[in-house]
């Protein structure tokens, strides 16, 4: 059952994103962004992070994805324009992805034994825990987080300002 | 039998029953708002199908089976017609995680919640900012100027409303210490009316500001700009017609009717008796376990009845007193209670 819907929600997520490169039109592209970004919710809760699946939706889905379509609605923006692009693209693109992606499977599968590992529904994490441990446990790095975003949106507050 | 087929075969009926009733009070929710504002406007309101006008949701469901299905030329085909489905697709699911009465379980399944899940409530609120999607869409995809208006209204108004209508909903998480909508129902439910969270729990002004943020969530008078027909001939819906129409018309109800339940849930004690334990358990056990039920819809249909009456009285607020309204006073209010009632719960609890 898990492992279903693992598959089917892992296959999907991946469809998004090679859609989302696909599609030419931005409101295409951004709804595929959507599509990922609530497998991926799937996902969290089947590994059961459930208080994260939750915020991966109600935060990503929701809220910024619904951002992104405001502005390219508004903006209304046209279809992309295809280049063949640059050659370094083409000759460094690829076999970059490809050692990288290599390199994180690689480094991966040998540290294995020091990882553990996480089976699909075997434990929960429940909102309580979850809650303890950045209350108590992470307290200080949770509130200057807080604070180094608070800045951020003053910070473009004063950039997007008009001036006076 | 296998449990887990047993779980499957019960939860496909609960579903499929939970959804008939849903999708009729829905119909019937627009039959009540014509009958309370024909009143309320010194009228009758529709009276001549069936006893009182009681069949007219029938009527009008055939009508609208019957229209021509138009479609305007330069409509992005595949979103104009996913635009509706997603409306209608989110206005319906949150209902599955509503507890519409107490714990009775046959054969290890809840009979009275399609699903009781640890995060309910975080549930319902990110269905509904995938419900925007619904409308934003629609508006775009329709090729029209006053579309388009509609749906950047809409988009807008449900971005800014749903950060007060979150935290307006902190104070009442604090108090049961759970997301879990029977936890936040059972905290309520120990000495009746007293201990509801609108009383009692003091979240009273919380209940203000979610009452107003569901409102302008809903697209409701007095919030209901983006469908504002002396300016944008009907908004976001202005070309969709026939069935396609009617799934945003039924999303719209459909919306309505679980603000009424989360509402009931989290402030009004759910599905519990407001008087407690004073009037003595009577009847069996069926009518025990019948009785929260209907005390649950009497409590939904009095916010339904609210709704329709906030409708009928207040007129259409201005773009920018909407915005003023949303951002400078729920906004800060909402922070100010949260900040009150932790403050409270740390001293006393």
């Amino acid at each position: 059952m898990h492992l279903v819907l693992f598959i089917l929600f892992g296959g999907l997520c991946v469809a998004g994103a090679v859609n989302l490169l696909l599609q030419r039109h931005p409101i295409n592209s951004a709804l595929s962004l959507i599509v990922v970004m609530t497998s991926l919710a799937v996902l969290y809760l089947l590994l059961g992070a459930e208080f994260l699946a939750a915020a991966q939706v109600i935060v990503y889905s929701g809220a910024i994805m619904v951002l992104f379509v405001f502005v390219i609605m508004l903006l209304n923006a046209g279809e992309e324009e295809r280049t063949t692009g640059s050659k370094a693209a083409y000759l460094v693109g690829f076999p970059g992805a490809a050692a990288l992606l290599g390199v994180l499977a690689f480094v991966f599968l040998s540290q294995k034994s020091a990882l553990g590992n996480a089976r699909l529904g075997s434990f929960l994490v429940t909102t309580s825990d979850l809650s303890r441990v950045l209350f108590r446990d992470l307290l200080l790095p949770f509130e200057v987080t807080s604070i180094l975003i608070l800045v951020a949106i003053l910070g473009s507050v004063v950039l997007a300002r008009k001036e006076q | 039998m296998n449990p887990l087929l047993t779980f499957l075969l019960l939860s496909i009926l609960k579903v499929a029953v939970v959804l008939v009733i849903f999708l009729t009070a829905v119909a019937y929710t627009v039959l009540l708002e014509r009958k309370v504002v024909g009143r309320i406007q010194n009228r009758w309101g529709p009276s001549r199908v069936g006893p009182f006008g009681l069949f007219q949701p029938l009527a009008d469901g055939i009508k609208l089976f019957l229209k021509e299905d138009l479609m305007p030329t330069g409509v992005d085909r595949f979103l104009y017609l996913l635009a509706p489905m997603i409306a209608l697709v989110a206005a319906l699911l949150s209902i599955a995680v509503v507890p519409f009465g107490g714990g009775q379980t046959y054969k290890g399944v809840e009979i009275f919640d399609i699903a009781d899940l640890n995060i309910g409530l975080l549930i319902i609120l990110g269905i509904t900012s995938i419900g925007v999607y619904g409308i934003a869409l629609a508006g775009w995809s329709s090729n029209n100027k006053y579309s388009l208006l509609g749906s950047l209204r809409a988009t807008a108004q449900v971005i800014s409303y749903e950060l007060a209508l979150g935290l307006s909903l902190v104070g009442v998480v604090m108090r049961a210490g759970s997301l879990r909508l029977r936890d936040i129902v059972a905290v309520q439910s120990v000495h009746g009316m007293a201990s509801w969270n609108v009383f009692g729990g003091f979240q009273f002004v919380a209940f203000f500001i979610y009452l107003m943020a569901a409102y302008a969530e809903t697209n409701r008078a007095p919030f209901d700009l983006p469908e504002a027909e002396t300016e944008l001939t009907g908004g976001y819906h202005t070309e969709y017609s026939s069935m396609k129409f009617a799934m945003f018309f039924m999303a719209e109800y459909g919306n309505m009717i679980i603000v009424a339940c989360v509402a009931t849930l989290l402030f009004f004690g759910g599905a519990t008796s407001p008087f407690g334990h004073l009037i003595p358990a009577f009847g069996g056990a069926i009518v025990q376990a019948i009785l929260p039920v209907l005390w649950f819809v009497a409590k939904v249909l009095a916010f339904l009845f609210l709704y329709i009456w906030v409708r009928g009285t207040l007129p259409r607020f201005r773009y920018d007193q909407l915005m003023g309204f949303g951002w400078k006073f729920l906004l800060p209010l909402a922070i100010a209670n949260i900040i009150v009632t932790s403050l409270v719960l740390a001293i006393h609890g």
